[in-house]
Formats: C-alpha cells, structure tokens, sequence
C-alpha cells in the first residue's frame, strides 16, 4: 500500500463500520526510546485507527507540561527526528495498514532537510507530517517536497480560524483536517467546549476531508461525543498521563486497555 | 550597496512578513487570526495623527524624550582616536530603551480593546517598562520570567510586583529568556480573545519584528538629527548590542540609506564563542525557525535549540531578530562579538572615565566602541547606543568583581 493512501483507507474503513476513529499520539523516546516500538504496537493493538509519533523539540510552544515533560525526557536521550523514523520504520514492518503520521515543530524537520525528510519518511512508510508551527501561508517548501514523495501535511484549524482561512487550508490539505477544540495548549481537560460543534460545522462547509478533533480530549465519552460532528478523535497528553501511572512491566498492557476503552471496542481490527 | 538594494531595506519586510528568507509567521493556527488583527490594526493606527500625537507627547513627558546624544570627551581622549558619542538611551524613564515599544504597543492594545497584557522577560528590563506602562494606562499585567532570570535580577521582579504586575517563574527548559517567551506564547494561545502580547524585541511572529523596530527607530531617528545639529554631519560608525536586536534595530533602520555609515551589531561572546558558552547567533548559528520567525538560531545537528550563555541576562538569547539576519547576508550592517570579560572591561571603563553605570548589555557596544575607536582617527566620531542603565546589574558585577555586598 502506497503512502498516504493509508489515511485514505483508514478514514474509508470508519465511515464503512460507522465508527469514530480513535488517533492516538505519542512522544517518540518516552518514557525511553527503547520502549516506544512497543508502546506504539499497543496503541495499535488497542484499536488506534491512526498513530502519530511525537517528535521532541526543545521548545515546544504549543503543548501543556505532560507533553513538555515528555519532549524534555525524550530529549534527555538524544532523540531526534532521525530515531523518530527508525520507530516508524519498526512499526511499519509490524503493521502493514495502520497511518504513521509524525508530528512535531518546523525547526527540527527543516534542520533535517525538507527534501531528505520526505523521501526518508516515505522510504520508511511514514504516511504524513503535522508540523503545529507551521500555518499554510508558510508550508510551501515542505509541500514542494512532500507531494512527489506521496507524504500528507495534515494542516491544523482552531475555533479562531477565520472563514478565509478555513477555506484557504481546505483547498490545500490532504489526508484529513486537524481541528484543535480549545484556543489553547495541549492538554486533558474535562469536558469538550460549547464552541466545538458551530466551528466543525463551518470547517464542514469548505472541506469534504475527514476530520480530526484534538487537545483535551482524555475519555471515552469525549470520543463519542466529537463522533457526532467528526470523523476521529486525536488522544495525546492522556496518553503520556497513561503511561506514568502505571509500573514499568504493566505499560504495554496499561496502554492497550485505555485506547480499546476509548475505542468501545476490545480488539483491534488492524492487520498484521 | 546598489540603488536597487538600498531602496529595498526601507520597504521590508513584504506582505508575509519576510525579510528575504528570514521573518514570516511560524505559529500555531490559533494565533494567526490573532496576528492578522494585529497587523491590520498596527497598519492603520500608525498612520493616524491622533495616535501619533498621543505617542509624542508620551514620549516627551512620560518617558523623557529626545534622550541626549552626549559626547563623551574623557572617554575619546583617553582612547585617543576617534571620538565616542553616547546615545543616552538610559536616561529614558525605567532606565532603558525598552519603554519606546511598551509604550507604543500599551497604546495599541487600549485601541484593540485588549484589557490584559502579557509580556516576557530576560533582564526584566521588558518586564518593568512593560509593568510601567501597564500602570500608566490601567491595564492588567501578567509577565512571564524564567527562574534563573528571577534570580540574577532580582531588583527588577521587585520593581515590577511594586508597578502592580503579575511575575510568573518559569520552570522549564533552561529557565531563561526563551523559555518565557515559550510561556508567553501559551498563555496568549489560551486567552488570545482578551489578551494583548508585548512582545519585548524585533523577534517572533511578523508583524513583531516590524512594529517593534517601528517603535524603536525614535532612538535613531533623533540620533541622526542630533548629529546633524552636534557634529554637523552623520557618524562614521553606529555601535549597538544585539541580543533580540531591538536596540541595535531602532538606532539602525533610520540609518540604513545612509550606506557611508557603518552599522556594527554586538553579539555577547559570553566565555568565548570557541568554548560554546555565549549568545552569539549571528556569528556562530545556522538558519531556524524559533518563535515564529526564520533567522539564524544557535542549535545542535538535529534542530533542537541549544542553551546560552552570557554574563548579561539582556543578551542571553539564541535567537536574532530577521531583520538582523537580513542586513547581516545583505552587508549592510557588521555583527561583531564580545566576551564576558571584555564586557566588564567596557563596562568599568564607561564608570571611571564618565561617570555612567551603563546595563551590562550596552557595555558590550561600549567594549567593542572602544576597541574600534583607537584604530581611528579623532576626526571620526563613533555613536554607541548606550541602550540601558547599569542599577540592576550591581550584583552580577560585584559577583564577578568578587566583593559581597
């Protein structure tokens, strides 16, 4: 299966089986590098129809203390974007269909190479880049590069989006649309904004991509709830608050139990 | 320079906020409708006679403006070159530069509807004018610091929590200047529908470099008068630091046709830019994008941004406004670095001959004046930007020096 074309698929599988999608998020080195392939296999296993690997930045502006926390310890071990590809190189060898997405910080990709990057992301069956620093007034040169190698730049709305903007990022995106619910960082709260649904709504007007909600989402009933306006949910820092409760030995399985809670469901779908 | 290229640096930067390759709006997508508004409100306030008038008289009452260009004749003679002027930018109400911008941007912020402000800080500097003018104009004010900052300039978080604002520590990454920038960006992220960010120098997202640098080119604009009237013609030579690059830009831009006069930006060398441990991104970074904004950034092979270092909190930085980054390819200004150590001799130099305490930061442009200004003849006359006062500095100095106070 070609890149890319795995979001495509992905997002087709959901709207056949009429469920909401549960893309789940996860720091690259975190808690250690060592344990990243595994964890990623247990969001799979646990029923993620999506996955996309954090990479750590220095200064990660837009992430609440879980995810920064992670960042720093991520970093403490040296990782960069390179080892981010050879976890999503594992991954891929494990897991034919499921989309990779990396997700991170403009300086970190452009350090990397723009050009480099794409077709090493591809190689190693990478399906997309989320870069939250960079609006669409500034993503030309990576899009110059990510379209010959087949890679989605899945573009980011917030509920201050204005409606040029919408439309702007919709006749520019691929793959699907994430749609941030809260002006604000990353980071689980309790309940979902009223706002949520009028914004998805105007965002629905412009696009007919699928689309992703993200930043506070932590519970099963938030993923049921952004399900009656959008596609998938998007889990991040609960992820990480996941993995620090639970002993080192019990991670994978800690892991796996919250992501098919959050799924509805207790097996995963995906094929190996 | 061609005719073409000078023509140039008066209009940038373009429409998207770029500088060349450098500037743009590197944020996340909940800012941008923010920015967009800014923008928009900064190009039509500017162009407004009451706005103009307000910020005029503010500045000659309020702040204490135009601040002398002073000649510094002890100081020349025992150089024995060229002759040292001093733009006396720490004689501005709150003892630095920084007031131009907090003021200029209060002000927008009360036009916006914007009743909170935020604001970061590194020498706290930013934190006080901003804290001031805050004060001034009844408007809430929130600012963000890192710990170790909130520990070297202790005086000035005290001046501050006295002005009526809010200092928040920062705790993480290197607790520095960078990191409460990171800080500061959340924070209006989260409440961008209330909240007005002053931000304190020529970086982050377009259109900061411009408005701060707009706000700022009052200390040029009056240094070239003023060396008309003093010393009947422009200087051969501008002296400034750069650490953001706010001071070394506002004595800049209004120079920047003048292509007979050299513009020499100051980086801080910290303990030499061999050992790894300084703030010079200019001379020894590579191109980023940190904050918002492309420029030369000081970061290792894998684009993670590296930790600073230098004795003055004001420079401790390892970003660089793009604008700086633009007239460094360009040609049109020289960034030059100097040590801690060559600071402190600066910086002694100035209280002994001239009887004036400059801010660390500014005594690196002093350090580097000096040298420049013995290879020179005394027809010459050198301007250094005298950018802030010394007061806070006291314990770093008396640390370095070795005495306890």
């Amino acid at each position: 299966m070609s890149n890319s074309s795995r979001i495509v698929t992905c997002f087709a599988r959901l709207k056949a089986a009429r469920r909401t999608g549960v893309i789940t998020y996860l720091t690259v080195g975190y808690p250690t590098l060592a344990e990243t392939p595994a964890l990623g296999s247990a969001l799979i296993q646990g029923g993620s129809c999506l996955i996309e690997l954090g990479v750590p930045f220095s200064d990660p502006l837009a992430d609440g203390a879980t995810i920064q926390r992670a960042n720093t310890a991520a970093l403490q071990q040296g990782v960069g974007l390179a080892a981010c590809l050879e976890v999503a190189r594992w991954l891929r060898q494990e897991w034919r269909d499921v989309p990779l997405v990396l997700m991170g910080y403009y300086n970190t990709f452009l350090s990397y190479g723009l050009e480099r990057f794409c077709a090493d992301a591809a190689a190693v069956g990478v399906d997309g880049a989320i870069v939250v620093d960079l609006p669409p007034e500034e993503s030309g040169p990576l899009l110059q590069h990510a379209g010959p190698a087949g890679l989605a730049v899945i573009p980011l709305l917030a509920p201050t989006s204005t409606e040029e903007r919408i439309r702007r990022v919709a006749t520019q995106a691929s793959g699907f649309i994430y749609c941030v619910s809260v002006a604000g960082i990353t980071g689980a709260r309790d309940r979902l904004p009223e706002h949520l649904p009028p914004f998805l709504a105007r965002v629905r007007t412009h696009t007919g991509l699928p689309l992703a909600v993200g930043f506070g989402l932590s519970r099963p009933e938030h993923v049921a709830a952004v399900g009656q306006w959008a596609e998938a949910a998007v889990i991040g820092s609960a992820i990480i608050d996941t993995i620090d409760r639970s002993l080192p030995q019990e991670r994978v399985a800690a892991l796996r139990s919250y992501v098919s809670a959050l799924c509805g469901h207790p097996l995963s779908r995906h094929s190996k | 320079m061609t005719a073409s290229g000078v023509a140039t640096f008066a209009q940038l930067p373009d429409a998207a906020g770029h500088f060349g390759p450098y500037g743009g709006k590197f944020v996340p997508e909940t800012l941008m409708a923010a920015l967009e508004e800014l923008e928009a409100a900064y190009r039509q306030t500017r162009g407004e006679p009451s706005f103009q008038q307000e910020l005029e008289r503010l500045h000659r009452h309020y702040v204490g403006r135009p601040t002398p260009l002073y000649h510094a004749q002890r100081l020349s003679r025992e150089l024995g070159g060229a002759q040292i002027y001093l733009k006396r930018e720490d004689l501005a109400h709150t003892g630095a530069h920084k007031i131009n911008n907090a003021l200029g941007q209060g002000l927008l912020a009360r036009r916006l509807g914007k009743s909170r402000i935020i604001a970061e800080t590194g020498a706290g500097q930013h934190g006080v004018a901003t804290a001031t003018v805050c004060a001034m104009l009844g408007l809430e004010c929130v600012v963000y610091m890192g710990e170790v900052d909130i520990q070297r300039q202790s005086l000035n978080v005290f001046r501050m929590k006295l002005l009526g604002a809010e200092v928040r520590p920062v705790a993480s990454g290197s607790k520095t200047l960078k990191d409460a920038i990171n800080e500061t960006i959340r924070d209006w992220v989260t409440n961008v529908a209330t909240t007005h960010y002053i931000l304190g120098s020529v970086v982050g997202p377009h259109p900061y470099p411009m408005m701060v640098r707009d706000f700022q080119s009052v200390i040029g604009r009056e240094t070239r008068q003023q060396a008309l009237d003093q010393v009947g013609r422009l200087p051969e030579v501008i002296v400034a630091c750069v650490g953001g690059g706010s001071n070394s830009m506002g004595i800049f831009h209004p120079f920047l046709q003048d292509t007979a006069v050299r513009l020499i930006g100051v980086e801080a060398a910290g303990k030499g830019l061999e050992t790894g441990e300084h703030a010079a991104s200019l001379g020894a970074g590579r191109f980023g994008v940190l904050h918002g904004a492309a420029s030369y950034l000081l970061q290792d092979a894998q684009g993670q941004v590296l930790e600073t270092h230098s004795i003055s909190a004001g420079l401790d930085y390892p970003g660089v406004g793009p604008e700086h980054a633009y007239l460094k390819d360009s040609g049109r200004a020289e960034y030059v670095a100097v040590t801690d150590q060559e600071a402190m001799d600066g910086f002694q130099l100035l209280c002994r001959t001239e009887g004036i305490i400059p801010a660390l930061e500014s005594a690196h442009a002093v350090a580097y004046a000096a040298r420049l200004a013995a290879q020179l003849g005394r027809d010459q006359v050198v301007v250094v930007n005298l950018s802030g006062r010394g007061d806070k500095d006291m314990h770093t100095v008396a640390g370095v020096l070795g005495i306890i106070l």
